[in-house]
């Protein structure tokens, strides 16, 4: 064998010792890498739920219910009318909450502050609250997305 | 008695040669000089890291890291296992004076320009570990599973969420799906107790052994300093000494503080509650919560918040390569620019924090 066959043959055994290693280390870092990756949860898209029935809310006042898996508050203002918003901060995803003194939907984290509209007023918000439709059948209240 | 330990250490140094390595401590100093004293604090930041995996290891017999577990069985530790209110407040007090002995250590290389060649692997290993502390804090923050710790973790996941490109996979790899929940809790509790000390003790020990290779750096200006003598003392026993005396004060400080001002655990979590008002997060985030706070919702044409979470980014980046930047420093010239930079970021972070703690 010559010099430049043994070098040939160098080459080909390097390349299948890399190119090996290059498997290896993909057949272990793929799994790892999809493991780590939490599944979808195939949960039932809500798009409406009973929040409460109108008694459950003096005027001037709000809370929180659940929508799906997420928080939505509902807030009745003083002259009585309700209204519903996502309630997670647009700012960094904490959950607001209604301030009567201020009369506005307040976030403890960053001092966000939103008007019963939903719209970011004051603070870091950057975009305003997603707004859900409310309908009144008879006592009980509904919330839905907007579609 | 002495014979028996003659014997024991003669029987070990015939196999591993104990000798040897005994006459390299014997061999090894540190400089002595006006500012010697922030040596002590490297040492005292390795005691406290002592501390946290003993406390750590010992709630680890009590803890059941599950969103319906968790709470409780802190509860349990805290009123009815024997010392569990000591051995928990101990565990919290010692991380948070963990990451201040870390910072004072960090800052006083920093402004000695001890990171200067030889010793940029020593900085860079140091600085990693300081991000790691920080990351041990914020995931041992959430393991409690209370209000404050539910909303802290919910803010911090969203800030590494909003990180350009890849944030929505960081955000759902660190909460295990797309909210907070049961699922980020383990995680957290995996990252806190197996992945976080593996890596930190790989971290730890380069760092001593560089340490111990390379001996103490002597800050540049003391160099400098006309009239000044090369003064040293031994580490073993000198040093060793006066370092334990120094943790057995610090242990003492710990007690006081694990005793007088017990952690408190707060209201369970619940993820279906506005965030309390005067949520704040741990002390060492307080700077970055509350530049958050200041910066506007948009600055041209970006988010304030993406804008201020890059603004960190940079600045933590350009801080952990300074031995790489700072050239002067590393020709063994002074640099008066580190110094403004390095008190920038001090008063930066004081008064920051302070404002966080008032309002």
């Amino acid at each position: 064998m010559n010099e430049k066959e043994r070098e040939s043959k160098r080459l080909f055994l390097k390349s299948i010792l890399y190119g090996s290693l290059t498997a290896l280390s993909a057949a272990i870092l793929y799994p790892i890498f999809k493991f780590l990756k939490p599944p979808q949860q195939t949960e039932v898209e809500v798009s409406s739920i009973k929040a409460a029935n109108v008694n459950d809310l003096e005027k001037d006042s709000g809370i929180i219910v659940r929508f799906g898996n997420k928080p939505a508050i509902l807030i009745r203002n003083a002259n009585g009318d309700f209204k519903a918003f996502s309630a997670t901060c647009t700012h960094l995803d904490c959950t607001v909450q209604y301030r009567k003194d201020k009369g506005i939907i307040w976030c403890a984290c960053h001092n966000g502050q939103y008007d019963l509209n939903g719209r970011n007023i004051g603070g870091p918000p950057p975009r305003p609250l997603e707004e859900f439709r409310v309908v009144i059948k008879g006592e009980e209240i509904f919330i839905s997305k907007n579609v | 008695m002495k014979n028996y330990i003659q014997n024991l250490y003669k029987w070990i140094d015939e196999r591993v040669q104990l000798q040897s390595l005994v006459e390299f401590m014997g061999k090894k100093y540190v400089p002595v000089h006006r500012h010697s004293i922030w040596y002590y604090f490297g040492g005292v930041s390795l005691f406290l890291f002592i501390i946290q995996v003993v406390t750590g290891i010992l709630l680890l017999m009590y803890y059941k890291g599950s969103e319906d577990l968790a709470f409780e069985s802190i509860h349990f530790i805290m009123s009815k296992v024997e010392f569990g209110w000591l051995i928990r407040s101990i565990h919290s007090w010692s991380a948070n004076l963990f990451i201040l002995a870390a910072m004072i250590h960090m800052f006083s290389v920093f402004f000695g320009k001890a990171y200067r060649k030889p010793r940029e692997v020593t900085w860079l290993t140091g600085m990693l570990m300081f991000f790691m502390a920080l990351a041990f804090g914020f995931s041992g923050y959430l393991l409690p599973w209370n209000e404050l710790a539910f909303f802290a973790t919910k803010v911090g996941t969203d800030i590494a969420g909003d990180i350009p490109i890849i944030g929505k996979t960081i955000l759902e790899f660190l909460r295990g799906g797309e909210d907070v929940t049961g699922a980020t809790l383990s995680r957290f509790f995996g990252f806190h107790v197996a992945i976080f000390p593996g890596i930190f003790t790989v971290l730890l020990t380069i760092h001593l052994l560089l340490v111990q290779r390379q001996g103490m750096s002597e800050p540049l200006f003391i160099e400098d300093e006309e009239k000044y003598e090369k003064k040293k003392m031994s580490f073993f026993p000198n040093f060793l000494l006066r370092d334990l005396l120094l943790w057995l004060i610090v242990l003492n400080i710990l007690a006081i503080l694990a005793v007088f001002f017990p952690w408190e655990l707060g209201t369970k979590a619940d993820p279906f509650a506005p965030a309390p008002a005067g949520i704040k997060p741990e002390w060492y985030f307080l700077f970055m919560f509350q530049t958050l706070k200041y910066i506007p919702a948009n600055i041209w044409f970006i988010e304030g918040e993406i804008f201020g979470i890059v603004l960190f980014g940079i600045a933590g980046i350009l801080w952990t390569l300074v031995p790489f930047w700072d050239r002067k420093s590393f020709r063994g010239e002074r640099n008066r620019f580190i110094n403004y930079v390095g008190i920038f970021v001090v008063i930066y972070i004081i008064l920051l924090t302070t404002l966080g703690w008032l309002t």
